[in-house]
């Protein structure tokens, strides 16, 4: 039984925190590389780009809609591209490839994990939010709730979740830029605080969406240029790649097959990524962009796309990371482990990626993908910024302490305001977190958008019986379980404060936390008898039928 | 939107139909969609070595990848069965409600 069990803690630490080796991918100690002139130079044509962009949105940018919600003027297209841009991160693309490179089939696990959230999401959520939201989805949740609360609760719980990510990112940005640019951390933290503040401040939600449009593009057509080099070394057959990946790895035809894995936590981990997605809010922000549901749901439908393709070519790209670049000369070195010397590839496995685009492209190549990735964390820290701002100006100033009689002109000066305080935030607090864990933050976040973002939205749209008292006490509950479970999970209560056992043995509480969370909201509304609470059941039918046909709903007329 | 109007809209037998089809269809593709990749899940967690069989003999590429790449594909074909039937069929009637409830 014992020995099933560590063979199970194997296998967990194999599959389990897809997001935190995600984030995984760009930690841990980095050794400061030369200045690689290519990278750096397509980084400012970059920069140079997205701030043309930037300003060009900054001239269509005046009223609030403007700001939060590129004033509804994205196509689905567009949109689609820039849902796909928020994420495929560069611990995505970076990551998956890292793992497939190391762990080989395993790596498509994660894939599918992040891809089949979408279609639930556009099945359920995408029309029924857009039908009923104006600019965050804090105005879903409230639509018949007691606005003060629920928003104040929304708000809360966003900033937890944007702040979680961030920090993730910051740090993340600095280790990258380290090994891509040969800049020092300190001024990586800064350079990319600095352009998230410009491009929120200045170019509001259009800009913001354009340049994760930019990148996206960039970023699927590098990945393509790069799967067809890998393929067409072998003659465009994958069986060919696979027998000389399995031929090349140490592992052998381990490679081809998946390891073992507790079923807890798989299953937790499939939850908080499919769930996960539908409680990001800065994800959720992308549907207010669009004219209407019929657009939202178009979104969905070409993010799909994009993301199921990307992730098949990061397939392509690990693989093909072990038949061209493992054990190939100049590509790999000796360093010391914990004592041990370990023969890896320079700058760690997380550059398989980039070392895959040396060997199918040359410098230039080299330069481009390295640019690329790092674009990459720009565009999503500028998205979650803008979505942090929101919560602040448009939940909390204009509904709660205006009592949503705020005017216009002073909502948008709240939001800048709120971007600067993102950004000082932002810098500060990658600077603090430079020696930190940062892989449990990512999982964190999406741990928490999964149990007190998720069921609160999907509750408040599905379920009549929701009352103001339900949603605001089962969210909370959802936060403070996805919050204490993970500390006092493996990947804290072991990795970062060195205690021996974890109190709680799963890496990902979404199957508790989650479900508590609704079990919670379901008692604390059921048993809500106030005046208060009838009034809002009362108030769902109306709600509904605008969730359904749009009736009401904002884009055809002013807010 | 006033009583009169939801009442109006509520008791038109295209707004049932639009409700009783999309809600169908909505939550039929999302319990496909869970079945697929929780079916997978349970598969990977309980017998792993079923994926890690050769996908005919002498194969080095083994069933999993294959199936792998179907999820990704079958996420993709569920979102465009429904985008395809919204557009052509839910889209219309909800116009037609719309229309009716002025």
């Amino acid at each position: 039984m014992r020995q099933l069990k560590l063979q199970l803690a194997a296998g967990i630490a194999a599959l389990a925190p897809a997001l935190c080796w995600a984030a995984g991918a760009i930690e841990g100690d980095v050794k400061r590389q030369p200045t690689n002139w290519h990278a750096v130079i397509m980084f400012f044509l970059f920069v140079a780009l997205t701030l043309g962009v930037t300003y060009w949105a900054a001239r269509r940018t005046k009223s609030a809609k403007d700001f939060y919600a590129a004033g509804g003027g994205i196509t689905g297209f567009q949109n689609g591209l820039a849902i796909a841009g928020d994420y495929m991160s560069a611990a995505s693309f970076l990551g998956i490839s890292a793992l497939v490179f190391d762990k080989g089939y395993d790596g498509l696990i994660y894939s599918m994990g992040f891809l089949v959230g979408w279609p639930i999401i556009l099945f359920l959520v995408a029309e029924r939010l857009r039908n009923l939201g104006k600019y965050t989805f804090a105005d879903v949740a409230s639509y018949r709730l007691g606005q003060m609360p629920v928003r104040s609760f929304a708000a809360l719980s966003t900033l937890v979740v944007v702040s979680i990510y961030l920090i993730a990112q910051m740090v993340g940005a600095g280790k990258l830029i380290q090994l891509l640019f040969g800049m020092s951390y300190g001024s990586a933290v800064l350079l990319v605080g600095v352009l998230m503040v410009c491009y929120v401040l200045f170019g509001g939600m259009l800009a913001t969406t354009w340049v994760q449009i930019i990148k996206a593009v960039l970023l699927l057509s590098g990945a393509t240029f790069m799967a067809i080099m890998v393929l067409a070394t072998v003659g465009f057959s994958p069986e060919v790649m696979f027998e000389r990946a399995v031929a090349a790895h140490s592992k052998g035809v381990a490679i081809m097959a998946p390891g073992k894995a507790d079923p807890i936590d798989s299953i937790s981990l499939g939850l908080a990524l499919m769930f996960g997605t539908a409680g990001l809010p800065h994800i959720l922000m992308r549907f207010f962009t669009v004219a209407d549901a019929k657009e939202a749901r178009k979104s969905v439908f070409f993010a799909t796309g994009f993301i199921g393709y990307f992730y098949i070519l990061t397939f392509i790209i690990g693989f093909g990371a072990i038949m061209l670049v493992l054990n190939q000369p100049g590509m790999m070195e000796t360093v010391t482990k914990g004592g041990k010397e370990v023969h890896q590839l320079v700058g760690g496995s997380n550059m398989a990626a980039i070392h895959l685009a040396n060997a199918v492209g040359g410098d230039i190549f080299l330069g481009f993908i390295s640019a690329v990735a790092f674009a990459t964390i720009l565009a999503v820290v500028a998205g979650l910024a803008l979505s942090g701002a929101s919560a602040v100006s448009h939940d909390l100033y204009a509904s709660v302490i205006k009592h949503g009689h705020a005017n216009e002109t002073d909502e948008i000066r709240v939001s800048k305001i709120t971007t600067v305080v993102l950004g000082v935030v932002a810098i500060v607090l990658g600077l603090v977190f430079e020696k930190q864990n940062i892989a449990f933050m990512v999982g964190l976040a999406f741990s928490i958008a999964a149990s007190a973002n998720f069921p609160v939205l999907f509750l408040s749209m599905f379920w009549r019986g929701l009352t103001t008292r339900g949603a605001v006490v089962g969210g909370l509950v959802g936060l403070l379980t996805a919050v204490v479970l993970i500390v006092l999970g493996p990947t804290v209560w072991v990795e970062v404060l060195k205690h021996e056992h974890a109190v709680f043995p799963y890496k990902n509480p979404a199957i508790f936390s989650m479900t508590l969370a609704f079990l919670v909201t379901w008692l604390v509304s059921v048993l809500d008898t106030s005046r208060q609470a009838a009034e809002e059941k009362a108030k769902f039918d109306a709600q509904y039928v605008r969730a359904m046909t749009g009736i009401g709903a904002s884009g055809a007329s002013k807010h | 939107m006033n009583e009169e109007m939801l009442q109006k809209i509520q008791s038109n037998p295209k707004y049932l139909e639009l409700v009783h089809k999309k809600t169908g269809l909505g939550w039929t593709l999302a319990i496909v969609m869970l079945v697929i990749y929780y079916g997978y899940i349970l598969v990977l967690a309980f017998d792993p070595s079923l994926l890690g069989k050769p996908l005919y003999d002498g194969a080095t590429m083994t069933v999993g990848i294959p199936i792998g790449v179907g999820i990704i594909l079958s996420a993709f074909v569920l979102t465009g069965i429904y985008v395809r039937r919204a557009n052509r069929e839910f889209d219309p009637l909800t116009q037609q409600i719309v229309e009716e409830s002025k």
